[in-house]
């Protein structure tokens, strides 16, 4: 006699869901972009050859099977101009990463540590930018950072500088508007776990001989782990393909991998060279996923 | 390593000099301390003293203080007034982190990144012992609490019971002169909560520390205790043996706190020879034993105890008994409570209060328990009362 199975109708289909949703908006279009990468340019409607035609019959699909080839991957290698924007954007979302935990880690840190009934209003105060657009708020960064912008005028009339200042087109300007954008994203996922850490622990380390600064170095840091890595994934993936702050506010000499698939596909046209540039930066990301993923199962496993 | 090696190590390398057992200075004087929390007083002027290897309880109903006086003692929190001296020193500003007091946490508050071996050694490298030592200490501690073999798991993979040894062993590891435990055993069944009360004694025995405990058990205070100091609102009751606590209690509030009581309010009588006659409202005159401090007010309140309540169907009959004025009162008995080891019954006197009684079951097969709608006779001599001033 069998058990009765807990996967009942309903049950089953709450498993296969996310399955489903994964093949259907995720492994699909992405088969799509793999065929792409693989085809050639070509002045028609699709911008590229071969086109799969199901109606054609078997020998031609065979056919258009027989003229995929990896050469736009082998220009991708060959040509520097990706090779240094995929070192740029890694460059770039690692410098950034770094400096979001740094300022996003004592706020996180100060954020939890704040009275109960004021913790809630901190976190609200994190959110709130998220009212007003993204994209009006960096505009507003580049009004700000303009040669006669406030920045520029504060620091004129402090006497601080006697010339206005190039903010704007610098990477400087590209490095705050990120930060300014992603330090939510920071903050949220470390103040979570750091408020979830019981005070009793801190207590048992004083009691044990810790100063305060040892007690944190020895017990908070090692304990706020999953939240720094969280955090800096959060952060780090989503701005190695950033296109938008990087073109607004940085200047033109060099790009990000974002930017140069923008021109890829917008203004040269080329479909299958953007295509190619787009799997390799999704490669390229999928290596940090893959050892947080790992990481995070030797977590349980030790448990 | 067995028992004894444990031991015989402990004492080789002890890092403190022993206690000296000077008989009237105290390890630890609480001076008259006082803790507010906004305008609530947790602590108020409390004032208690604890002698070297002594095992010391605090009792009290949740709210009543003793926490946030364990806390003071660890440091957790600074009296705003009084002193606390340990060893003739001031301690009372002095950081967690620099005194020579550890405490075992309710929840064990194990380090879960860190594994056994690592969390006992904790407090070592933070007293900067040399590698070899500590290495002896951890091993050490870890027989001393029964955990071999179990040294590289994490806390999250250990049973309740073997996350207190954990967190007992922790605790002792830097031989703290005084050692705290904050309901340590609150969180284990009955079972193992009985059985780890004894070793936590023969520990404590064994090793010649301080323990002052923290619980809201009557029970495991007694067991464990050699003092008990019964708290009330920031104040302590009553100091004294668990005996005493319970035969003697210094007060209602502790008599009601501290086991079941009958209480009868009422005013002396009637003194003679060495006896009281009170005038009570629910139980007629009662004769109680004049107690050692002489009552000097006239409105009083007798103390019985259940099980020092006898029933019978009839009356006491005997002359010698007679000849101790034996208090007797009628009733019907309305509650039958069987509980295995005792029965607890409820007795409506003809006056319409109620009075309770508890008889151990000595035989299996009882003849004598009463049912519910029976007559019975209740009876206590004069010794077993407590006569306390309202």
């Amino acid at each position: 006699m069998s058990a009765p199975s807990i996967f009942t109708r309903p049950a089953r289909l709450a498993v296969i869901a996310p399955y489903l949703w994964m093949a259907l908006f995720f492994l699909v279009p992405f088969a799509f972009v793999l065929k792409i990468s693989m085809s050639q340019t070509a002045i028609a409607q699709p911008p590229y050859t071969p086109v799969f035609d199901l109606t054609a019959g078997w020998e031609a699909i065979k056919a258009a099977f027989a003229a995929l080839s990896a050469d736009n991957f082998r220009l991708l290698v060959s040509d520097d101009l990706y090779v240094l924007s995929y070192l740029r954007s890694l460059v770039v979302a690692s410098v950034s990463t770094a400096i979001l935990l740094a300022i996003g880690y004592p706020i996180a840190y100060g954020m939890a540590r704040l009275p109960r009934r004021w913790q809630s209003v901190a976190v609200m105060l994190v959110i709130v930018p998220f009212w007003t657009s993204f994209l009006i708020r960096i505009y507003a960064w580049i009004n700000i950072l303009q040669h006669d912008g406030l920045l520029n005028q504060v620091l004129l009339a402090l006497h601080l500088v006697s010339a206005p200042v190039v903010w704007l087109s610098t990477d400087s300007a590209m490095y705050l508007g990120i930060v300014y954008s992603y330090l939510p994203f920071m903050i949220l996922p470390l103040y979570a776990t750091l408020a979830k850490l019981d005070p009793a622990l801190l207590e048992a380390a004083s009691d044990l001989g810790s100063s305060p600064a040892r007690a944190f170095w020895l017990v908070t840091f090692p304990l706020s782990l999953p939240g720094v890595a969280a955090g800096a994934l959060l952060c780090f993936i989503p701005i190695v393909g950033e296109f938008v702050i990087p073109d607004l506010l940085a200047g033109s000499d060099s790009l990000m991998i974002g930017q140069t698939l923008w021109l890829e596909f917008f203004t040269n046209k080329d479909w299958p060279v953007a295509s190619a540039a787009a799997v390799v930066l999704l490669l390229l990301l999928l290596a940090p996923l893959l050892l947080y993923d790992r990481l995070q199962r030797r977590q349980l496993e030790a448990r | 390593m067995t028992d004894d090696a444990a031991k015989a190590a402990w004492d080789a390398d002890s890092a403190r000099p022993e206690p000296q057992p000077a008989a009237d200075v105290p390890l630890l004087r609480i001076d008259a301390v006082v803790k507010k929390f906004g305008a609530f007083r947790a602590v108020d002027r409390l004032s208690l003293d604890i002698r070297a290897g002594e095992f010391f309880a605090l009792l009290g109903p949740s709210g009543c203080g003793k926490t946030t006086l364990l806390r003071m003692l660890a440091g957790f929190e600074t009296p705003d007034q009084g002193r606390i001296l340990l060893d003739g020193k001031d301690i009372a500003q002095v950081l967690p982190h620099q005194r020579p007091v550890n405490m075992m946490f309710q929840n064990y508050a194990l380090f879960p990144h860190l594994n056994v071996r690592d969390n006992i050694a904790f407090g070592l490298k933070r007293a900067g012992m040399p590698r070899p030592q500590h290495d002896t200490r951890v091993a050490e501690m870890v027989a001393l609490v029964k955990l071999e073999g179990l040294e590289k798991r994490k806390p999250d993979q250990l049973s309740g019971g073997q996350k207190q040894r954990v967190a007992l062993a922790r605790s002792l590891a830097r031989r703290p002169q005084v050692l705290l435990l904050d309901e340590p055993l609150a969180a284990l069944d009955k079972k193992l909560r009985e059985s780890t009360q004894l070793e936590l004694m023969e520990l404590q025995r064994r090793l010649g520390l301080t323990f002052i405990i923290v619980t809201h058990d009557q029970e495991e205070a007694m067991t464990v205790a050699g003092r008990i100091g019964v708290m009330d609102a920031g104040r302590l009751e009553q100091v004294a043996t668990p005996r005493e606590l319970y035969e003697a209690p210094g007060s209602r509030w502790v008599a009601e706190f501290v086991g079941d009581v009958n209480l009868f309010e009422g005013q002396v009588e009637q003194r003679e020879n060495s006896r009281l006659a009170i005038a009570t409202r629910d139980a007629g005159t009662v004769f109680v034993a004049e107690p050692r401090q002489p009552v000097t007010k006239a409105s009083v309140c007798v103390a019985i105890r259940p099980e020092k309540v006898k029933l019978s169907r009839r009356g006491p009959a005997s002359d010698a008994v007679n000849a101790r004025a034996i208090n007797r009162l009628d009733g019907v008995v309305t509650d039958v409570g069987y509980l295995g080891g005792l029965t607890t019954y409820k007795v409506k006197l003809d006056s319409g209060a109620v009075l309770r009684s508890s008889m151990a079951n000595t035989a299996r097969l009882d003849l004598d328990a009463y049912s519910p709608g029976q007559r019975v006779v209740a009876w206590f001599t004069p010794d077993d009362c407590v006569v306390l001033e309202q």
